[in-house]
């Protein structure tokens, strides 16, 4: 499938309006982060996934910014609700699936890890661990490292607002900044971590209000709007590149699930809150508008809806036949060569 | 063959492999102009330049795990933490991340990363610049722990280190950095992460130590030599991963253990070797499995006479090895 994102980036173009087959392809994504994710919320209440942790109400946080950024080239560094990220750098719906279940195949981990705890070498996406924030040193040397080599890759990193309250998230980005290193913080701020609301974990309004104390900018934008994402994310990445440093983006966005499959919002979010989450469903925001703009018709949306539920259908079932690892890896790759 | 002290040996080793690798760089607090507060890196700055020789800021989680990004980004950083006693803010790093890294990702990614650190008392350094970390860190699979006590095995010991593909904690102890001088070649040479070394062979009794505690060692078994009883002294070298064979065949052939460390006894690694021991050689053995470490106290007082109370030394040492002689 031909994408457009070094198109965008390195065209004549660049800066210049997404086009229309940019747009369906950024939609195709962000129905495809979502109908996966529904679909392992079903598998857990089968029993067939014991764990599931979501992207719902993120997807267009994490596509409009994957859009913006060089896939193969790039490094992305995504946390745990990061799926709409890892599909547009390349990962496959089958290989996200093998992780769900644990297979031997799973290029993440090959089983080893909950779902979710993305990895792959070939498409830049550095491992990622539970404890939270690790990632963010991580994006730092990445970045130290390229600005050592003298390279021109861009370093990508995600986190939620719960973890701005970590060591690590201060730690990682004030290296950035004196460094002026090419890598981008997007902060995905869904107002709660797992059942601790936004303000018991700072006492700002924003995430993005934190960059001018490690001097460096800092942008606030609506997490819902893949095009607004799209567009400070690409102003990031031009900056990244030209040498100029680090930059903090606060993407607001809706947590549209409980924070995983062994948690209850119910119990800490009322009955009000929940009914209106779904009004801010990034999703059916662009769907309407790409309606709107006729960019893309009611028939089309039903069409590609289709060929996605038939695309989960298959990622399904192919990961669910895969074998799991046999147990004598278990002391494989504790060292490398 | 020159002789040299165990800190220039270091360099020695940090530059000749710097020379030959651009992907090498080193990554501390105070490890530029300055030269590192013990002057380990001291030159390299004004040779290698701010790109490789690079002051960090002075928060030791980013050390680490700043490192552990860019060993993932195909460079190979030499992290400081200025003094082991400030590694535990980089705990996390260390232990989940870039211990973690490779099996987690299912061999798919590697941290080819090292973190030198002076660790050991007897320096005045009180409690928090004397500690001794290799036990917590030992237990760590994924992690080598290399504990060099003489400057050839410290030179080349950190070439295979800064060459190894996964993380590597490098511990020099600090009271050895100007005490120790050795011979160390002028050709390029590696000693490889693993093997023990006999330092002194011998047919009564094994001590096994590492560090400064291993020269102490050596004192101890001249001492005894001319009582009549003849050590043998086990370098361990490499903690882990640990030369379990050599250990074991020279509790075998001499029949009696002891295990020294300055570090606190209770879970030390002395532990570990007595247990291999115990559980491996038993049929040879004359006499209990010993271990003489410091004492079970939270760290290493400031006072002279705190400090020399908690600090093993040849002749405590020298004592322990009578009472299993004897035995």
């Amino acid at each position: 499938m031909a994408l457009s994102i070094e198109e965008l980036v390195t065209g004549a173009d660049a800066g210049n309006e997404p086009s229309p087959a940019t747009l369906r392809e950024m939609f195709r994504y962000m129905v495809l982060a979502r109908a996966l994710d529904e679909r392992m919320w079903l598998l857990n209440r089968a029993g067939k996934a014991p764990f599931v942790i979501s992207c719902q109400g993120h997807e267009a946080a994490q596509v409009g910014a994957a859009f913006a950024l060089t896939r193969g080239k790039d490094f992305t560094l995504p946390y745990y609700r990061g799926l709409g990220t890892v599909l547009v750098m390349g990962m496959t719906p089958t290989e996200v699936m093998l992780a769900l279940f644990a297979r031997a195949a799973d290029p993440n981990s090959g089983g080893r890890q909950m779902p979710a705890h993305y990895s792959s070498r070939k498409l830049k996406i550095i491992t990622q661990s539970s404890p939270v924030g690790t990632q963010i040193v991580h994006a730092a040397g990445v970045g130290l490292a390229e600005k050592i080599k003298g390279g021109d890759a861009v370093v990508w990193t995600s986190f939620g607002e719960g973890t701005t309250s970590q060591g690590d998230f201060h730690e990682g980005i004030n290296l950035a900044a004196v460094h002026r290193l090419p890598v981008i913080f997007q902060c995905e701020n869904n107002e709660y971590a797992i059942s601790v609301p936004q303000q018991q974990q700072m006492a700002v309004a924003s995430v993005a209000d934190r960059a001018p104390a490690y001097g460096i900018p800092g942008i606030s934008v609506d997490g819902t709007d893949v095009l607004a994402v799209y567009e400070v994310t690409r102003r990031a990445v031009e900056r990244a590149r030209r040498g100029d440093g680090p930059t903090l983006i606060e993407a607001r966005v809706v947590r549209l699930t409980a924070h995983s499959s062994d948690d209850n919002d119910r119990t800490y979010r009322s009955p009000r809150e929940l009914k209106s989450l779904r009004l801010n469903d990034p999703v059916a925001r662009f769907a309407a508008y790409l309606h709107e703009h006729e960019l893309m018709s009611e028939a089309e949306e039903q069409e590609l809806r289709a060929e996605i539920a038939a695309e989960v259908d298959a990622a399904t079932a192919e990961a669910e036949a895969a074998p799991l690892p046999e147990p004598e890896t278990l002391l494989k790759h504790v060292y490398a060569e | 063959m020159p002789e040299i002290n165990l800190l220039e040996a270091i360099r020695q080793a940090i530059d000749e492999m710097m020379a030959e690798d651009p992907r090498i760089f080193v990554f501390g607090e105070d490890v530029g102009k300055r030269g590192g507060v013990f002057r380990v890196t001291e030159g390299l700055y004004d040779k290698y330049g701010p790109m490789r020789v690079i002051d960090s800021p002075l928060a030791e989680s980013v050390i680490v795990g700043a490192a552990v990004g860019a060993a993932m980004n195909e460079t190979r950083p030499i992290a400081e933490i200025q003094f082991a006693d400030f590694i535990a803010p980089a705990f996390n790093q260390l232990v989940q991340e870039a211990a973690r890294i490779h099996y987690r990702s299912n061999g798919d990614w590697c941290v080819p990363m090292v973190v030198r650190t002076p660790y050991g008392g007897g320096i005045h350094g009180a409690l928090y610049h004397s500690q001794s970390i290799e036990a917590i860190f030992a237990h760590i699979p994924g992690l080598k722990v290399v504990a060099p006590s003489t400057p050839y095995d410290a030179k080349g010991l950190l070439k295979s280190a800064i060459e190894d593909n996964n993380p590597v904690l490098f511990l020099e102890h600090k009271k050895t950095y100007r005490l120790i001088k050795g011979q160390v070649p002028e050709h390029d040479y590696r000693v490889p992460i693993g093997p023990a070394d006999i330092k002194r062979p011998g047919e009564d009794l094994s001590v096994y130590a590492y560090g400064l505690m291993l020269h102490y060692c050596l004192e101890a078994a001249q001492t005894l030599a001319a009582e009549g009883v003849s050590v043998e002294v086990v370098d361990l070298r490499t903690l882990r991963p640990l030369d379990v064979e050599t250990v074991l065949a020279s509790a075998r052939r001499t029949g009696k253990a002891l295990v020294v460390h300055e570090d606190n006894l209770t879970g030390g690694f002395g532990g570990e070797v007595a247990a291999l021991i115990a559980e491996h050689a038993f049929e040879h053995l004359d006499g209990p499995v010993m271990r003489l470490g410091g004492p079970d106290v939270p760290a290493m007082p400031f006072a002279k006479s705190l400090e020399d109370a908690f600090m093993p030394n040849p002749q405590k040492i020298a004592d322990a090895m009578r009472k299993l002689a004897a035995y």
